[in-house]
């Protein structure tokens, strides 16, 4: 297994932490809501075919809060800096669900450094008649629980104790999903009328038992995005990549492995 | 020191079993619970009482701003204000009070605030807060933009106030090309400015400075937050080279005044319960969304006990902490008394009607304070710079 190789990166006047292993294609993966808890075995296990980076995003974990982030379009231009800075071309992005939501914010705008795109139960879109539930009035608790659909996983995430400094990160990392997602909520209204720009072979993911955006919204992103396949996951929450974790590696793999040059 | 009779306006026929199926009579209570025949006794009820303080010698009278919940019905707290404003002569009418960071357009209380002030001839105290935790979940407004939105909207309403218009305001989040506030206030620069607060560093230093000197009032809060922040206040005034006032500092606290101590408590005991434990309550992620306080101010919070979210209250542990004052007159003199001259604040703050406490039990706490409590303490903060500040 690969161990990664932790670096400060300096863009756009913003300090992040990246994380990367592996090598081969680039894959970049976006993180969601709660941040990026450590090297996790679905990152090691797509280390071993792909050269896997893995940055905590501007606001998030030990990466610095700029001034100038108030928004999804912020984060998406600031990925665009931080592709061309590293000099990454032909990069696999994969965005589980506000990094699903950032992964087609950035693809909207500039797909050039772009060979593949999978989106894992991204938020972004709204649908009229699909609600979704609020994760600001969910304590801890109630999180964990409705964010994945084995109890048994559930009661094992909550009976390890938070340590200060994840705590500290925690409300970190609420801040800034508040100030990128609070209103309106984990979405953006004008997204959906450009998503038919992304040319790019699209997988889109999802649990069937996601409790926090239904999967429901998988064939809406489908109909979005020209060309997009979707796969789900029996019995999986919000999180295939913790609890389907080997299903998950599988078809992002299968999929890179098959989408055109 | 001045004295202000502070109304809520609860929703007191609310069905307090709604806490078996609901956590907070916050956001998502059902606003079926609510019975606008009932409601239209309680409103007439309550101004009322509001009306009443100027008879039994109050020097003002307090409205304020919440939404969506059984804890307080004012959403628009001017239409409170207008209704008071024609029917007393004297007392100040402080709006405590739009809460500026929920509204898309500042503007409106520059307005609202500046409407009242004329029509009563200069009685406006104008409050600006930035809402309650919860009012960013009902009214959509991100928390993590609550403060910078609370001092540009501030900044927008002073200048409106203060500068001829037209002119342009660009900030980040309002835009004008023509500010021109109509009609002017009738106080002259503004209207006397009250920052109301559960205690905040930031709101201190921030209120505190020699271009403001507004108001702090200190609601709600134990005791010894309420002597910790004033102190707080004065360090910073004198930090700045100058020394607060006591009009400077306020308290707001609800008070129940009756004939005997036993008395006093056996009346206002369930009434008061219920405003903590169930007009008040609400768990954490409603209270404290996201960027509502800063990050270390939300750790400090989060690791005090007994916050307001925590388990239920009693009237004596309310008392024993100093959030409800509550006794015959002499106690309650007594205890206001020892207060002021510890803690040094000019302007008391009383709410005298509180949870589901009826019209007749508010009367007749506002007569005994009106006729019983307020001339024995009238003489405080005429000279009250406290031992403390001296010293330092």
């Amino acid at each position: 297994m690969n161990s990664p190789r932790q670096s400060f990166e300096t863009i756009a006047g913003c300090k992040v932490n990246v994380q990367r292993a592996g090598k081969g294609a680039p894959l970049l993966f976006l993180h969601g809501a709660q941040g990026v808890p450590g090297w996790l075995p679905f990152m090691a296990d797509l280390s071993e075919r792909f050269e896997v980076i893995v940055p905590e995003h501007p606001g998030f974990g030990r990466s610095d809060t700029p001034e100038w982030l108030d928004n999804m379009a912020d984060l998406a231009y600031f990925y665009l800096d931080f592709m061309a800075t590293l000099g990454l071309a032909k990069v696999n992005l994969v965005g589980t669900s506000l990094g699903g939501w950032l992964g087609s914010e950035i693809a909207v705008r500039d797909q050039h450094r772009l060979r593949t795109l999978t989106l894992v139960a991204p938020a972004g879109i709204h649908v009229k008649g699909l609600p979704k539930a609020d994760i600001f009035l969910w304590s801890r608790e109630e999180t964990i629980r409705n964010l994945v659909a084995d109890p048994v996983l559930a009661e094992k995430m909550l009976s390890q104790p938070q340590t200060e400094e994840q705590i500290d990160l925690m409300l970190k990392n609420s801040f800034t999903v508040a100030r990128l997602a609070w209103q309106p909520r984990l979405y953006d209204p004008h997204l959906y009328k450009w998503l038919h720009r992304i040319t790019l072979p699209t997988l889109i993911l999802w649990g069937d038992s996601d409790k926090l955006l239904p999967a429901a919204y998988g064939p809406e992103f489908q109909k979005l995005i020209p060309g997009s396949k979707l796969q789900i996951f029996k019995n999986c929450g919000h999180l295939p990549h913790v609890e389907k974790k080997d299903d998950y590696v599988a078809a992002i793999t299968k999929f890179i492995a098959g989408a055109r040059a | 020191m001045k004295f202000f009779c502070f109304h809520l306006m609860p929703y007191a026929d609310l069905d307090l079993d709604y806490a078996k199926k609901y956590n907070s009579a916050w956001v998502t209570l059902p606003n079926s619970y609510y019975d606008p025949k009932k409601g239209h006794v309680l409103y007439n009820h309550y101004l009322d009482e509001l009306e009443y303080a100027e008879t039994v010698g109050f020097d003002g009278i307090c409205v304020n701003e919440h939404h969506s919940n059984a804890y307080g019905l004012m959403p628009i707290p001017g239409v409170m204000a207008g209704a008071l404003a024609r029917r007393t002569n004297r007392v100040k009418i402080a709006v405590l009070g739009r809460a500026l960071p929920l509204l898309n357009n500042p503007l409106t209380v520059a307005e609202e605030f500046a409407m009242i002030d004329v029509m009563t001839g200069g009685r406006l105290i104008a409050g600006f807060v930035r809402g309650i935790g919860a009012e960013y979940h009902s009214w959509g407004v991100n928390p993590a933009e609550s403060h910078d939105r609370f001092h540009e909207a501030h900044d927008l309403i002073l200048r409106g106030w203060t500068e001829t218009g037209p002119f342009a305001f660009e900030g980040k989040y309002y835009h004008f090309n023509y500010v021109n506030v109509w009609p002017r206030p009738y106080q002259q620069p503004h209207p006397p400015v009250w920052i109301p607060s559960q205690g905040s560093r930031e709101t201190i230093e921030w209120a505190v400075h020699p271009s403001r000197k507004y108001t702090y009032l200190q609601t709600f809060s134990p005791v010894s937050a309420l002597a910790r922040y004033m102190q707080m206040y004065r360090d910073e005034a004198e930090k700045h080279g100058y020394t607060a006032s006591p009009a400077q500092l306020g308290w707001a606290i609800p008070t129940y005044v009756a004939e005997t101590d036993e008395q006093a408590h056996r009346e206002a005991k369930p009434h008061v319960e219920n405003f903590f434990n169930r007009f008040l309550r609400m768990p954490p992620e409603m209270l404290l969304p996201p960027g509502y306080l800063s990050l270390a101010s939300m750790k400090g919070v989060m690791k005090a006990k007994g916050a307001m979210t925590g388990g239920e209250q009693t009237i004596d542990s309310l008392m024993e902490k100093g959030i409800f004052m509550c006794g015959s007159v002499d106690t309650v003199v007594q205890k206001f008394e020892e207060y002021q001259k510890q803690i040094g604040f000019g302007n008391l703050l009383v709410a005298m009607q509180f949870g589901t406490l009826p019209h007749e039990l508010a009367m007749k706490n506002m007569k005994l304070f009106g006729d019983k409590v307020i001339p024995r303490l009238r003489h405080l903060a005429e000279d009250a710079i406290p031992a403390q500040a001296k010293a330092g």
